[in-house]
């Protein structure tokens, strides 16, 4: 079986032309993805473009109406078992049981993954450790805040050292704050060589973690290439400056204009340009700290998905829910 | 198909850690553990299996037993498997209820990706219930034993008696389960549940002898298998024939088994 496995899966993740359709809407629509061993593919795409569905067919949870797909070497119709046993699932709400607490929701998922007690119990501590929940871990998770469960959600996902994990639209309703520490576990996990599916509605987080990005559209994959290629096809950035004195903002508009060479436009005590490059940053920190400005606000900030969406389909609409044909 | 190939073992685990006999009843019991532990936290949900039984005891025995059987007595012999029965069989309707509730919540997706048999969360679910069935049975014995029935046969015969009544409970639980699955409302299902339960129970030999009742209604009864549950275990508890009303009531058990499990389980796949 080892060969098989060898020569069938130089990807973790394979998948072609899924499609599938619930009533009158078509929710996929021939999509290809490719997942390499160890690397991370951002699915980047607003509410309703086919991410989940794509999640749930790869995770067996669902059936393609047409098209097939191999997860670590296994098809996901043919032997649904042997793919169960090799991913890990993170849904957009926590899947835990909010009666039990954080430990028994752990030790219970190592149980049915055949571990004995006391080795799932090992496991389970393991994971509290690592996900910073052993003092929580024997309250009920019903009194955990969000990041907590979604943390325990995720450590649930990883109870049996799968290769594959599917985040599906991980920090999605997190603080800000929050979504760091997200950020932080996958990278943790994908230097431990899993391989990650990752769905999300944020640029900033695809560019973040993934090695790769598809975007989806219409139960379609409209785009796809390294965060950098889909930067140059979206444009660059936009560096942003806030003065802490509103006083300092002709300044500021005349060091950007002067680093960056183009007219940068101003807007509520700010100035913003677009900017090729990260250079650029370094410069304009200088000249701000050559004339003692300071400042509340400086950032440099992708194109939002709105923006991307823009650009890709020339639509104005990313988050508008559409029946398609 | 996919069971033909070898597990593969949790990565970073020995032989010793793991388990391998029997996997699909061993994954049943651990998530009805879950299902226990969670019933113990809210033990509110056994106040319908102990006060329930006790409660009709009472009112059918001290309020109706007079006038049916001319002495409270007489009445509370012949009555108290019916009330054991009736309790229990409307008791099943709430994992129906529960099931439909609980589903909704993201860890039964976290079930269903998991390398464990479809069935398991459902059949882990239904022995649960079977704590809540037997706390009926045995509540609905020790009431009637306070108030003054006696059994005339022998503690196997009474055993026998009471494990009738949790298998034919445990069967008719899957029609329940069934109902969750299909019906979109938790309300609803409830609603249905004991609409259905009405007739099955009121409508047999639990609470007067068929004789009583006039012919269209007879007829009934005799086809109604908890008449047939009902006449076995009163034979079971208090003396009379058994055999065939029991082989009749473990017949119909278990078409209804064989029936509406795979029927609920193809529903809890279809909700996935």
């Amino acid at each position: 079986m080892a060969s098989t496995v060898v020569v069938m899966t130089n990807h973790a993740i394979h998948a072609e032309g899924l499609t599938k359709r619930f009533g009158e809407t078509l929710a996929l629509d021939g999509v290809d993805l490719s997942v390499p061993h160890g690397t991370v593919l951002g699915v980047l795409g607003p509410n309703g473009a086919g991410k989940t569905t794509a999640v749930r067919i790869l995770a067996t949870l669902l059936q393609p109406d047409a098209g097939s797909a191999t997860v670590a070497g296994h098809d996901v119709l043919r032997e649904p078992d042997a793919v169960r046993r090799a991913i890990g699932l993170t849904g957009q709400y926590a899947a835990v049981d909010e009666q039990l607490t954080g430990r028994e929701n752990l030790v219970l998922v190592g149980r049915l993954l055949d571990l004995t007690r006391a080795a799932a119990a090992r496991r389970a501590e393991e994971l509290l450790e690592q996900f910073g929940l052993t003092e929580a871990a024997d309250r009920r998770t019903r009194t955990y805040s969000g990041g907590m469960r979604r943390r325990l959600d995720l450590a649930a996902s990883l109870v049996g050292r799968p290769e594959v994990i599917y985040l599906d639209e991980p920090t999605t309703g997190l603080d800000p704050s929050k979504r760091e520490d997200m950020w932080d576990v996958v990278r943790e996990l994908t230097l431990q060589g899993t391989t990650v599916l990752l769905t999300t509605q944020y640029l900033e987080e695809a560019d973040a973690l993934a090695d790769a990005i598809s975007v989806f559209d219409r139960g379609r994959v409209i785009a796809h290439g390294t965060p950098d290629e889909l930067k140059a096809i979206v444009g660059g950035r936009t560096l942003r400056v806030r003065p802490a004195d509103p006083v300092d903002l002709a300044d500021v508009t005349a060091l950007l204009a002067r680093v960056v060479g183009r007219e940068p436009e101003v807007l509520k005590g700010h100035a913003s340009v677009p900017v090729e490059d990260s250079a650029a940053l370094a410069a304009v920190v200088a000249g701000l700290d050559a004339r003692g400005i300071d400042v509340t606000e400086l950032a440099l900030e992708l194109p939002d998905l709105d923006e991307v969406f823009f650009t890709l389909t020339g639509r104005n609409e990313s988050h508008e829910m559409e029946n398609v044909r | 198909m996919s069971n033909t190939l070898a597990p593969r073992p949790v990565p970073g685990t020995v032989d010793a850690d793991r388990v391998t006999w029997w996997p699909w009843l061993r994954h049943a019991l651990v998530l009805s553990g879950r299902s226990v532990t969670k019933m113990m936290r809210h033990p509110e949900q056994f106040f319908d299996v102990t006060l329930q039984p006790a409660l009709f005891l009472v009112i059918f025995v001290y309020v109706l037993g007079g006038a049916i059987s001319g002495n409270t007595h007489d009445y509370l012999q012949f009555v108290l498997p019916g009330i054991m029965i009736q309790t229990v069989l409307f008791s099943t309707v709430s994992i129906g209820v529960n099931l439909s509730t609980d589903i909704k919540e993201g860890v039964f997706d976290r079930f269903r990706s998991l390398p464990i048999p479809r069935s398991a969360p459902l059949v882990g679910a239904t022995i649960a219930e079977c704590l809540r069935y037997g706390i009926t049975i045995v509540v609905s014995l020790a009431m009637g034993v306070l108030m003054g029935f006696r059994t005339s046969t022998s503690p196997v015969s009474v055993l026998l008696g009471m494990l009738m009544v949790l298998a034919f409970a445990w069967c008719l639980c899957w029609v329940s389960i069934w109902l969750g699955m299909i019906v979109r409302e938790a309300g609803s299902v409830q609603g249905l549940g004991f609409l259905a339960l009405f007739p099955l129970t009121f409508g047999s030999s639990m609470f007067a002898s068929a004789d009583t009742m006039p012919g269209w209604l007879q007829t009934w009864v005799k086809i109604n298998p908890v008449t047939h549950l009902t006449d076995a275990v009163r034979g079971l508890l208090t003396g009379g024939p058994v055999a065939e009303d029991a082989t009749i009531a473990a017949l119909t058990s278990a078409v209804i088994l064989a029936v509406f499990a795979p029927l609920a389980v193809r529903a809890y796949r279809r909700k996935a």
